[in-house]
């Protein structure tokens, strides 16, 4: 076993191989532009384009032709919103989201309102899903879009997309979902979800960073977007530039091999991870999971160690690449807005870690981080004040604490 | 991230633990709070008869730079006077830890729990006037 062990797959993933392989010949042979219409070069980049579009679109249940290339899940986020938003402005001026979504979408909502668009950011049960029926009351005449997440980037909860889906059509509205952690690791099927726009990327799912797709439905109903890039025209006029030919490549081999193998991986990362999760709840007490673990990513673990403060955690488990929620590991200095949403109390969004399994983790790594994550929990409760409170039967929430 | 005075003092924890509160030569100092992210609880046991801090204990919730210097703080206290160790600026921990802009509010968490535990001693041992003039 080699360290340090990454297990921050929702972050990232690495290459796979067998992408990496697929890739290489479109760097420096096949290295023609693919809108390059009167030469060979040309033709072969486009078709290693359309076989990769034919690929992503498979994945998903999709027509290639609704397949557009984009630069990541980000830049699919934002052409989706505004460019839907640009288009239907004279329907309607309302867009209805969710708190715990991506900061790519929240923050390119946050833009629209400056716009005079109006978002709904809907709030989030303890268990981290959308209630729907909240949903469905948040609708109304000027409502043009519906974009909530399939799988969360912190706590792995899958929304009830399918039921959204359905409730968009029923109303006319356009749903919009940010498939980025999902895409790859579960099922996701654009016509049985009633999806119309879904935002792909590569680099979660084991292909090149810098390379996406946006899903655009062309049939029942037929999504228009207003481009956010102009040039070219290329992608059918939604988004300008040359394409990323060695990068799509590699998207397009990362899809078919998780079409491949998608079932059978899922069932050996949620072998791992409840192994994970059933060994920390073993040894430890005042463990907290954070979101529901029965509409989950096979891959995701977000657990509240109670009294333990996150980054002094990560420091003792500095042989192992995972996140936190806690305040001091990010950059405004604000715990994370996912957790708060779930109600769970800054201390506990203060002290929660993300492990995010991945293709390459072994058993040997879950038995090894097991260890070492129990091992400085009970360390640092040792030095913990709040857990010397909690032993002693002193009620926290009843205590005067000095805020600073 | 963390300079080598933090690892150490994050791997070999100066004097944690916890000494009685009801000791009327202990100090017991808590401050910040769960939601902030970090609460240092600061003991000192000072001998009644010279004013020497004889012994000093923490307890720290936050991260490697608010343990590292609640640790320091501890280090330092033994020996001094109870007016020597008030004498104790966050800038002397920052200085001597080498804590980059965004742990100076660890640094200061520790000078506020040395001042809490200090006072806390000093309104044990008169009881009531400080209060009053507190009021």
């Amino acid at each position: 076993m080699k360290l340090p062990i990454y297990m921050d797959n929702h972050a990232t993933t690495p290459v796979d191989p067998r992408v990496f392989e697929a890739m290489k010949p479109y760097f420096t042979q096949t290295f023609g532009n693919s809108a390059s219409r009167n030469h060979s070069f040309g033709w072969e980049a486009e078709d290693a384009v359309e076989k990769a579009r034919k690929q992503v679109a498979d994945l998903i249940g999709a027509t290639a032709k609704e397949i557009v290339f984009t630069s990541g899940a980000t830049e699919s986020d934002n052409l989706a919103l505004k460019g839907v938003a640009q288009m239907y402005a004279e329907k309607g001026n309302h867009i209805i989201t969710a708190a715990t979504e991506h900061k790519a979408i929240l923050d390119t909502c946050k833009r629209l309102e400056k716009e005079g668009f109006r978002v709904t950011y809907l709030p989030v049960q303890q268990n981290g899903l959308v209630d729907v029926e909240q949903l469905k009351d948040a609708i109304t005449d000027k409502t043009i879009l519906i974009s909530i997440m399939h799988a969360n980037n912190e706590i792995g909860v899958l929304q009830p997309v399918r039921e959204i889906g359905r409730i968009a059509h029923e109303r006319g509205v356009l749903f919009h979902s940010d498939g980025t952690q999902a895409v790859g690791k579960v099922p996701v099927n654009v016509l049985a979800d009633n999806i119309d726009l879904l935002s792909i990327s590569a680099h979660k799912m084991y292909g090149p960073k810098g390379v996406g797709a946006l899903y655009v439905r062309r049939r029942n109903p037929r999504v228009q977007l207003t481009a956010q890039i102009d040039g070219g025209g290329h992608e059918r006029g939604m988004r300008s530039g040359t394409l990323n030919v060695p990068g799509i490549a590699g998207l397009g081999e990362a899809c078919g091999l998780a079409k491949k193998e998608m079932a059978e991986e899922a069932k050996r990362l949620e072998y791992l991870r409840d192994k994970l999760k059933d060994r920390l709840l073993a040894s430890l007490d005042e463990v907290y999971i954070n979101g529901t673990m029965e509409h989950r990513l096979p891959n995701n673990l977000n657990i509240s160690f109670a009294y333990v403060e996150g980054e002094s955690l990560l420091m003792g488990i500095n042989d192992i690449a995972v996140s936190s929620g806690s305040a001091c590991t990010s950059a405004t200095l604000e715990p994370s807005y996912v957790l708060k949403a779930l109600g769970a109390g800054d201390d506990l969004a203060h002290s929660s870690i993300r492990f995010g399994l991945g293709r390459f983790n072994t058993e040997d790594e879950v038995d090894y981080v097991a260890a070492k994550v129990i091992d400085v929990v009970k360390k640092l409760r040792e030095l913990s004040p709040l857990y010397e409170m909690f032993k002693e039967g002193v009620d926290l929430s009843k205590v005067q604490w000095t805020a600073h | 991230m963390y300079s080598n005075k933090v690892i150490d003092h994050y791997n070999n924890p100066r004097n944690v633990g916890s000494m009685d509160k009801s000791d009327p030569n202990v100090g017991t100092g808590m401050v910040g709070a769960p939601e902030c992210g970090d609460v240092m609880k600061l003991q000192v046991k000072v001998n009644p008869e010279t004013g020497v801090i004889e012994d000093a204990k923490f307890k720290t919730f936050g991260c490697g730079s608010a343990i590292a210097s609640s640790s320091l703080a501890t280090e330092w206290l033994r020996g001094k006077t109870v007016d020597e160790a008030l004498a104790i600026k966050n800038t002397d921990i920052v200085t001597e830890l080498s804590l980059p802009p965004v742990k100076i509010h660890c640094s200061v968490l520790a000078e506020d729990a040395i001042k809490a535990a200090i006072e806390n001693y000093k309104n044990k041992t008169s009881p009531r006037v400080p209060e009053q003039a507190h009021a």
